[in-house]
């Protein structure tokens, strides 16, 4: 019997049937197939840029990070099933569990969501590739490179200790000199860069790279968990890097942030740590739910019900989750009216999370189940889902929560979460797509065991920690005394754990014998007939993604489309000639945000070292400031802006390009190739770069004021109030730079070369002058950054503000140097576009800055 | 269908496990559950609880309900032509936003009701406590009485006691579960909670903020007791500590004195106490009923095994292991149980 051919299959054979000349349409696929694959062998391995093949390791490395930290799970459920147990002392068993949420959290959920995402945004977009190729990559080394730091700290016996949000004190210096916080910070921050990498991969691509057709609302909904999950990112991650750094700063440069005996506040870091921990709960739930509401059409046949109210809701819950963090520190001792706006904002994002709900079993209501293993693991996780729910609620309520906060009831509530609501998808998302990514299935009949392993284990394990809580057992304890009434509980639920890892063991050699053995059955392109246009590809999606790429008319293309290359007139010329040319370079097509109609063609980066070279220095930088060698930091620093900076500089491919260009050819297929503005993937970058450096910014703006109110005397007595003249100086000259910024991008657009240079020099002069004012205003001043939390807020704030200013004067000069040397002109010049934009920022930033940090003393 | 039997076991499963934990809590007599309270404050958040959980309750199970119809209906309805009788977004919107939204105005307003649990009854407070959480015991004063004692708080039944809390080193929490919801010690902040025990009794608690390397021994016991007897409880631990007059306590004085152990604790044999504060006051030792912070009976054996070395029994805490010969050691101990 002959195999049915893909979606992608099936336009490329009536494109060939249809063309004047198939042999030249088969010698530009051929052509264009070999542009897109890897160099072979070792080097190939190491350059590529290709997302499938980085995902296989990524989802590998999350797997295997994975599976330790659930061999650190069973270790300390080995040591609870009996009361005052001796298999493991206090000492490791609170490197376990600290080990156990730092991973679990950071090392796998987080970034299984991304590499799920990886894989499936450019097939389900209708993309060729991700925007930013080489990001893909260096994010892949990056967070491979800090997992194995963060794990080489129980090598070496200097595991952190003190929890996976790491309080202070406790955390502090004083009371944990050893590396094991080090290790957690550094290792742990390095993993934070790549998750924020991945919002800019997202973002873009979901805004700029869907197929034509593929209006907002024709988007999967998983397009717009992930486009919620982007912007989280952002909104999350920074904080918590901003966090870390100053904890950092704290431990090892004598700043006094978290210090009480020095105007500091240890509360602040619960802040900092749960305006990030919090939405990170619904960053790693939300693309779950993605998951899940792709999974419900395919087996039950049916579109999904409710698509624009699970659409609002997946809205709502990441427009909520940041108005929750406060529900996590009730028993902090803040005023009760307060805690009331957080009850009611935590209870209320119970709503959209019931839509979603209602919205699934509504779909399965209208359709006819096909009980497979994906399916099973979504029934799963509705069940129990709600029960953390439910428990989420209760917690919600702050008197309730007085009594559950902090012992095993919450220890339960999360699991209930995070386990049905992210790790169930997981396995129900690897069970559907495994043919996708890696061109083998799975075993169904293993696929029922390990659900029913799991699920089962998972009941037993965490449904008798509600009671533990209620029976007054508090979390984090290496023993307990007998004859409290937790033996029983505790017993029940070290045998669920044995019968969780079992499942997952199984799943394992499932995994094994099927994919890695290559023993499973070959599947069709699109197994489970689904709709949507991951299954249009071939299976494994070969490395140019489409070749013709698809027009979309509907939200399940392969369901209602006949064809995917039906569209109008310009649309089809644009597909077909796309697929004869360019053949050279990488290119895909760049849409409109609403109406993905097509406005352009960019070239996509190609095979690359330099992500590596830059993960490895980049490791380097926090590998040395862990025995705080900061001459090799330094130097590592100095290297990376090097190593990125060869990186970006235009391949031989694109400067071919530009002479094309200069001859006047700007367009390909009708549509331009140099793009600018909100056309360019590039231009999106920048914004999404200064929308995570001002997020930085605020987070810095919310410690100063904190810091303000909790200790009452500002700046303290001992301390003058910033003195006025020189900072009033240098922010007039860094105002005086937005102009001439403007001016030199107006002058590019209008092809002189000489105007662009003539700004660019004169607003890189200024900004110089001005960060070098500050600099000395910051010197004359008569505290440091160790005196008091005043003196480290105040230098935090104007050492990010002068950081900003030198990020702008390298990207200057980058930029003057290009444009000196012709690579600019009036088609191409989003370098110049770009620098204008990031010097718009510093100038604001300056300006919030310096409002802060020279008046708020004269106001309070 | 297996399936749907294996899940409805399940949950019913659960639920009575949870129900008979609860029955069996309130039966044991040691067990600190919340759902056994012996205080105001912890009975209305018990009875919030159960509000909370039979609600909670009951959305599971019309969910898995819900899930389960929807799952196996019979085929011959589902050949209905769609769009028919079933609007999806109604129920979406009645089951996802409308329940939801009515149970939560209802929760939200009982967690309102309930929230006097934080506030100070009243009438002013019989009784001042302060509670300063070291890394890996609970220093407690009575600031009106003036003396310092360590892992016990005397109470008088049916009063209120205003309880002051600080962190000496890391962030500690104060959780009797019994009696009160948990409040965290911060150092450089001060929190207060309202304790008030309805019978008399012993009422364990333990530290619920991770704080260390053994927050799992952190121990403490609350002790509610008629107000004459805790007045005499009062009167004696008021008094200085008794001057050793049998030789064996006296030699155990001079071990106390040569093994330096006045470094980290301190004894009040004056108006002030006399040394460290590391470690616990040990002016009225003898009197208390636990040592090791709620981990061990205080007994003449525990407590020589705890002088000779702390670290095999609580492995971390702050007291080096103190080696000595056994009549030294009988001797101290001697000198220790004199301290009543």
């Amino acid at each position: 019997m002959q195999r049915p051919l893909s979606a992608l299959a099936e336009t490329e054979q009536r494109a060939l049937a249809e063309s004047e000349d198939p042999d030249a349409a088969r010698a530009a696929a051929a052509e264009i197939r070999r542009t897109w694959h890897d160099p072979p062998g070792l080097w190939g391995w190491l350059v590529t840029v290709q997302n499938v093949p980085i995902v296989h390791r990524f989802m590998f490395t999350v797997f295997a990070f994975f599976l330790l930290g659930g061999v650190a799970a069973l270790l300390m459920r080995t040591q609870l099933a009996r009361p005052a147990n001796t298999i493991i002392g206090p000492a490791l068993y609170n490197q376990l569990f600290t080990v156990h949420g730092s991973v679990m959290v950071l090392l796998f959920a987080t970034p299984m969501m991304e590499a799920f995402g990886e894989f499936l945004l450019p097939v389900m977009l209708g993309a060729r590739e991700l925007p930013f190729p080489r990001m893909t990559a260096l994010l892949y080394w990056i967070y491979l490179f800090g997992g194995l730091m963060f794990f080489s700290s129980v090598l070496i016996g200097q595991a952190p200790d003190v929890g996976w949000f790491a309080y202070l004190p406790l955390s502090g210096a004083q009371y944990s000199p050893g590396l094991g916080v080090d290790f957690w910070l550094l290792g742990l921050d390095v993993a934070q860069i790549a998750a924020l990498g991945d919002a800019f991969e997202f973002l873009v691509a979901i805004l700029k790279f869907r197929a034509p057709g593929m209006t907002l609302d024709r988007m999967p909904l998983y397009l717009w968990a992930m486009l919620a999950m982007a912007v989280m990112l952002i909104l999350g991650f920074t904080p918590l890097i901003m966090a870390t750094l100053l904890l950092q700063a704290d431990r090892h440069f004598g700043t006094q942030f978290f210090n009480p005996a020095r105007g500091g506040d240890p509360v602040l870091w619960q802040h900092l740590f749960w305006i990030f921990g919090h939405p990170d709960v619904y960053i790693m739930f939300l693309p779950a739910t993605g998951i899940v509401s792709m999974i419900i059409p395919t087996f039950t046949r049916r579109p999904i019900a409710g698509y624009t109210l699970i659409a609002l809701a997946i809205v709502a819950t990441a427009f909520l989750s940041f108005g929750l963090w406060v529900h996590h520190m009730f028993a902090v001792g803040i005023a009760p009216l307060a805690l009331l706006f957080f009850t009611g904002a935590s209870m209320a994002i119970a709503i959209p999370s019931g839509i979603q709900i209602f919205a699934w079993i509504a779909s399965i209501w209208r359709g006819r189940p096909i009980y497979r293993t994906p399916l099973l693991f979504v029934i799963g996780m509705i069940v129990t889902f709600v029960i953390g729910g439910i428990s989420g609620v209760m917690v919600a309520s702050v008197p309730f929560d007085l009594q559950a906060t902090d012992s095993f009831f919450l220890v339960a509530h999360f699991h209930y979460v995070l386990i049905p609501g992210v790790l169930f998808p997981t396995f129900a998302g690897l069970y559907y797509w495994m043919p996708k990514i890696t061109g083998r299935m799975l075993s169904e009949r293993l696929g029922a065991c390990v659900f029913w392993l799991i699920f089962v284990g998972f009941n037993l394990t965490f449904f008798p920690m509600h009671l533990l809580g209620l029976l007054g057992m508090p979390r984090r304890i290496y023993t307990y005394q007998p004859d409290l009434g937790w033996d029983l509980p505790n017993l029940v639920a070290t045998g669920g754990a044995y019968l969780l890892a079992a499942g997952v063991a199984l799943f394992i050699c499932d995994w094994f014998w099927n994919v890695l053995l290559k023993r499973g059955r070959v599947p069709e392109d699109n197994p489970w007939q689904a709709g949507t246009l991951d299954w249009a590809t071939p299976t494994p999606p070969p490395d140019e993604g489409y070749l013709y790429l698809p027009i979309v008319r509907s939200r399940e293309p392969l369901w209602d489309q006949a064809r995917l290359d039906e569209g109008d007139e310009r649309t089809v010329r644009i597909i077909r000639g796309l697929a004869r040319f360019p053949t050279r370079w990488r290119a895909t097509l760049v849409t409109s945000v609403v109406d993905a109609e097509p406005e352009g063609i960019v070239r996509l980066a190609g095979p690359s070292f330099w992500p590596l070279v830059v993960a490895i220095l980049i490791t380097v930088i926090f590998g040395a400031e862990l025995f705080s060698a900061h001459a090799l930091a330094i130097l590592a620093m100095v290297l990376t802006i090097a190593a990125t900076i060869c990186w970006l500089w235009p391949p031989r491919e694109e400067r071919e390009l530009l002479l094309a260009g200069k001859r006047g050819q700007t367009t390909l297929h009708g549509l331009p190739v140099y793009l600018t503005g909100s056309r360019a993937p590039g231009w999106w970058g920048m914004l999404i770069t200064i929308a995570v450096l001002a997020v930085g910014s605020a987070c810095l703006i919310f410690s100063y004021y904190y810091l303000l109110v909790s200790s009452g005397a500002w700046p303290p007595p001992s301390i003058d109030r910033p003195a006025l003249p020189l900072a009033t100086l240098a922010m007039v000259l860094l105002f005086a730079t937005a102009p001439l910024a403007r001016w030199a991008e107006v002058g590019i657009r209008q092809g002189r070369r000489g105007v662009a240079a003539a700004g660019l020099g004169a607003s890189f002069a200024l900004s110089a002058v001005s960060g070098a004012l500050l600099l000395v205003d910051l010197a004359r001043a008569g505290f440091t950054h160790q005196t008091n939390a005043y003196g480290s807020a105040f230098f935090a704030l104007a050492g990010f503000q002068c950081l900003l200013l030198a990020g702008g004067l390298i990207v200057s000069a980058v930029v003057q140097v290009q444009t000196w040397l012709g690579y600019f002109n009036r088609f191409r010049y989003l370098a110049i576009q770009n620098a204008a934009l990031y010097q718009y920022f510093v100038v604001a930033n300056g300006l919030v800055t310096a409002a802060v940090l020279y008046l708020t003393p004269y106001v309070f | 269908m297996p399936a749907l039997r294996a899940v409805t076991f399940l949950l019913h499963a659960a639920t009575f496990l949870m129900v008979a934990g609860a029955v069996s809590a309130c039966a044991g007599a040691r067990v600190p559950s919340t759902l056994d309270p012996h205080g105001p404050s912890a009975e209305r958040i018990a009875e919030l609880a159960w509000i909370l959980f039979v609600t909670g309750a009951a959305v599971e199970l019309l969910v898995a309900g819900a899930l389960l119809v929807a799952l196996f209906r019979r085929c011959r309805e589902r050949a209905a032509p769609a769009g028919g009788r079933f609007s999806p977004v109604f129920w979406v919107v009645a089951g996802g936003v409308a329940m939801p939204a009515v149970m939560l105005v209802v929760l939200m307003g009982l967690s309102l009701r309930a929230m006097p649990v934080l506030y100070p009854p009243e009438r002013p407070a019989d009784v001042r406590v302060e509670v300063i959480g070291h890394q890996f015991w609970w220093e407690i004063v009575y600031p009106d009485y003036q003396f310092t004692t360590a892992n016990e708080i005397h109470v008088p039944v049916g009063r209120p006691v205003a309880v002051k809390l600080m962190g000496a080193d890391v962030i500690h929490s104060f959780w009797v579960p019994q009696l009160q919801g948990k409040l965290d010690l911060i150092p450089g902040k001060i929190n207060t909670i309202w304790l008030q025990a309805d019978r008399p009794g012993v009422y364990r608690g333990q530290c619920a903020e991770f704080c260390g390397i053994q927050h799992a021994l952190m121990i403490l016991y609350v002790i509610a007791e008629p107000p004459d007897a805790f007045q005499a409880w009062v009167a004696a631990q008021q008094q200085p500590a008794q001057v050793p007059q049998e030789p064996l306590a006296q030699r155990g004085a001079q071990v106390f004195a040569r093994e330096g152990c006045i470094t980290c604790h301190s004894i009040r044999y004056g108006p002030q106490p006399v040394g460290g504060t590391i470690g616990p006051d040990l002016t009225h030792l003898a009197s208390r009923r636990t040592i090791g912070a709620g981990l061990l009976e205080n007994t003449r054996g525990n407590l020589g095994g705890w002088i000779i070395n702390s670290q095999a029994l609580k492995p971390g805490n702050k007291m080096p292991p103190v080696p000595m010969d056994g009549e030294s050691l009988q001797a101290l101990l001697a000198y220790l149980e004199s301290l009543k």
